[in-house]
């Protein structure tokens, strides 16, 4: 058979999908740039560049603006979104699953039945509780969540070194989810409205709550469930073609899962517990590196997943803020409603070049 | 003879779902494999192929018995160990995106990688060899996803040669392709065992090209015996019509093929000579008739005269005679007249 004239092909090698890595780093510090010059206030590039370096700005304002705001902002948004994509990347894979995104186990379901009894069952029957939760402020939240998520970390990961199939894992993970969905929704039927008001703005995900005694807590946590990805590429790309084939590789599969549930549950439900359930980023970052990329291996994809949902995040979130204007959208908004047709877009112009829709 | 790479001793193999319940699929088997020999595990459907080879690859665990890989215990090897002596090709079609030949033929080296994956002269060559010995070179820089099922095949052979296999296990590697690209497969595989240190042991429904081309056959029965024996040892010694003919057929020793075993097959007699009697009579089996040399008068007689274009078959039956020019007019006669 003759070898047809291969029109998707622009990039090969590694040395191409090294400088589209570059670009995605250049998109993301323009990204970081762009986030911290919006605001209701507007500052100087020259100011915030000022700001940033440690000298004293124009004004004592705008100092605290940019240090306290903005990049607390900018940096939870790039690392919400980094760890998301790097999540999802790793579920799709060890799933086999385009469909499959960070809270496919039900790790959110977890954060949000742990936030729901903070908010709604404490909040009615113990209101010396519930004052102990407001004075915490946000990391009360943040802590509730994170019981939750953990809690469902560890049945996953109690059932995941039981279980031989993964798609047993999948059906399980989504019966976890149900049920935490369940008892959050029973929560909110015997809920005063006001506390439903407090749960349902949690629910809509954001960057912007995040402080600096917070971020000391998310940005390492992050950071390192990124870092042990480094690990993670040769068994990933084993995986693609299935369990059995990556165990006749030589793949510990069983320990290779057990470090990718925790890495991909721990990336997802810290993001959780700080910014509320942020979806879309996990599933679309993923195929949008796939796509630009043209390839399939987890050393390109697992730092482009990074930066390119750092990236995302950021815009999204820039969007949001409705520059211009004094109204701020939910992040989940904006991240389906701009995202979705998008990432339409890209994956119809690659099908037309034969190359399909799957992990 | 030298060691075998391969030996399973009294091996029980099935399945254990839980603790206490356990399903035997076969029990006391005595198998060896040596280097350099191309063997075919044949059997009717459902028999367990697929879950010797499971158990002989570790895939599932044995249920008794041993597996002895180059005269050590099966379990005995880790992981790594393993995947550097034994790789697979299984039935399942393989669903990868985005990954080119190469990349995929290059998942074979992760038994010699370390924990970053990072690639050395000595594991380019492999590739390349492999590339080179299953005849895709040409598709290297192609995608996985834009091959046909006989290149995707050609491209999974190169991924588990790249492992640089003491033996190459597969399960029905043939099953999806026509049949070109069964021969192609099935004589690649021979070519791989024959003059090279390793052994090739694959599972096949398509016992026709076995026998051409295997060094021996495992012989699966429904009762989970084997035999084994070259291709010929087998049909001399009955074992081919005992295993087949639980299932309503039969093997015909004579062409080397099955036949239903049809209570209410019709006599015919046929003269004819060369390669019109071999194709008339074959046709006349196809539509159900059992085809004589001789025989009495009131059957029907079919006579064939010429060769080739001009070949001229008469039917003679129940006083009515008939001359056709074509097999197929030949076959229409015979049904119109019964």
């Amino acid at each position: 058979m003759k070898a047809r004239p291969d029109k998707t092909t622009t990039i090969r090698g590694p040395a191409a999908r090294g400088w589209v890595i570059a670009l995605f780093a250049i998109i993301l510090a323009a990204a970081f740039v762009v986030s911290l010059s919006l605001g209701s206030v507007s500052i100087p590039l020259k100011d915030i560049i000022g700001i940033l370096l440690g000298k004293p700005a124009l004004k004592e304002s705008w100092t605290t603006i940019i240090l306290n705001f903005r990049l607390t902002k900018a940096l939870t948004a790039l690392l919400a979104g980094a760890a998301l994509s790097v999540a999802g990347l790793q579920m799709q894979t060890m799933f086999r699953n385009p469909l499959a995104d960070p809270f496919i186990l039900g790790i959110n379901s977890g954060a949000s039945l742990g936030v729901a009894l903070a908010v709604l069952a404490i909040g009615t029957t113990g209101s010396i509780l519930m004052a102990g939760i407001s004075t915490a402020g946000d990391l009360g939240l943040a802590i509730a969540a994170s019981i939750g998520a953990g809690l469902v970390l560890g049945l996953i990961l109690l059932v995941g070194r039981q279980v031989r199939n993964p798609t047993t894992l999948l059906i399980l993970g989504l019966m976890f989810g149900y049920a935490a969905s369940a008892v959050t929704s029973l929560l909110i039927y015997f809920s005063l409205p006001e506390r439903i008001q407090a749960y349902t703005v949690w629910s809509y995900g954001s960057f912007s709550g995040v402080t600096w005694s917070q971020l000391r807590v998310m940005a390492p946590v992050i950071l390192v469930g990124l870092a042990v990805t480094i690990f993670l590429p040769k068994p990933l790309n084993a995986l693609l073609l299935g369990e059995e084939y990556a165990r006749s590789m030589g793949v510990d599969v069983r320990w290779t899962r057990v470090f990718i549930l925790l890495s991909a549950s721990v990336l997802a439900g810290t993001v959780t517990a700080f910014c509320g359930p942020i979806g879309f980023i996990g599933v679309a970052v993923p195929h949008l590196c796939r796509n630009l990329l043209h390839s399939a291996n987890h050393k390109s994809l697992l730092p482009a997943a990074a930066l390119l949902g750092g990236a995302l995040a950021l815009l999204a979130d820039a969007i949001a803020q409705l520059p211009g204007s004094q109204f701020v959208l939910p992040i989940n908004v904006v991240t389906s409603l701009f995202g979705a047709p998008f990432v339409v877009w890209v994956i119809i112009k690659q099908r037309k070049g034969r190359t399909s829709f799957s992990v | 003879m030298t060691s075998p790479i391969l030996s399973a001793r009294d091996l029980q193999i099935g399945f254990q779902p839980s603790r206490g319940s356990r399903t035997v699929v076969a029990r006391g088997l005595n198998l060896d494999l040596y280097a350099g020999e191309f063997v075919c595990l044949a059997g009717p459907n459902g028999v367990g192929k697929s879950t010797l080879l499971r158990t002989l690859t570790r895939l599932q665990p044995a249920l008794g018995g041993e597996v002895l890989l180059s005269g050590r215990a099966l379990h005995a090897y880790s992981n790594k160990e393993l995947a550097g002596m034994v790789s697979i090709v299984l039935t399942e079609h393989v669903q990868v995106n985005v990954m080119r030949v190469r990349e995929l033929v290059g998942l074979g080296r992760s038994p010699y990688t370390g924990i970053f994956d990072s690639r050395t002269q000595q594991d380019e060559a492999a590739v390349q060899k492999a590339l080179e010995l299953t005849d895709v070179v040409h598709l290297a820089e192609r995608f996985v996803q834009e091959l046909s099922d006989g290149e995707r095949q050609r491209v999974m052979i190169a991924r588990a040669l790249a492992q640089e296999p003491l033996l190459l296990v597969l399960d029905e590697p043939t099953a999806f392709l026509d049949l070109p690209g069964r021969i192609t497969i099935m004589h690649l595989l021979r070519d791989l065992a024959r003059g090279r240190q390793q052994a090739v042991l694959t599972s096949t429904h398509d016992l026709d090209l076995a026998m051409r081309t295997a060094d021996r056959i495992w012989l699966m029965d429904r009762n989970g015996g084997i035999s084994q024996g070259s291709p010929e040892d087998l049909v001399l010694n009955g074992e081919f019509g005992r295993t087949f003919s639980q299932l309503n057929l039969r093997y015909d020793a004579l062409t080397g093929q099955f036949e239903e075993e049809g209570d209410d097959a019709k006599p015919v007699v046929l003269r004819a000579e060369g390669l019109a009697a071999v194709w008339t009579a074959r046709a006349l089996r196809r539509a159900g008739f059992e085809v004589l040399v001789d025989g009495a008068p009131e059957l029907p007689f079919v006579e064939v005269e010429g060769q080739g274009l001009g070949a001229c078959w008469r039917l003679t039956w129940q006083g009515v005679s008939r001359e056709v020019s074509s097999i197929y007019a030949l076959l229409a006669a015979l049904l119109e007249l019964s």
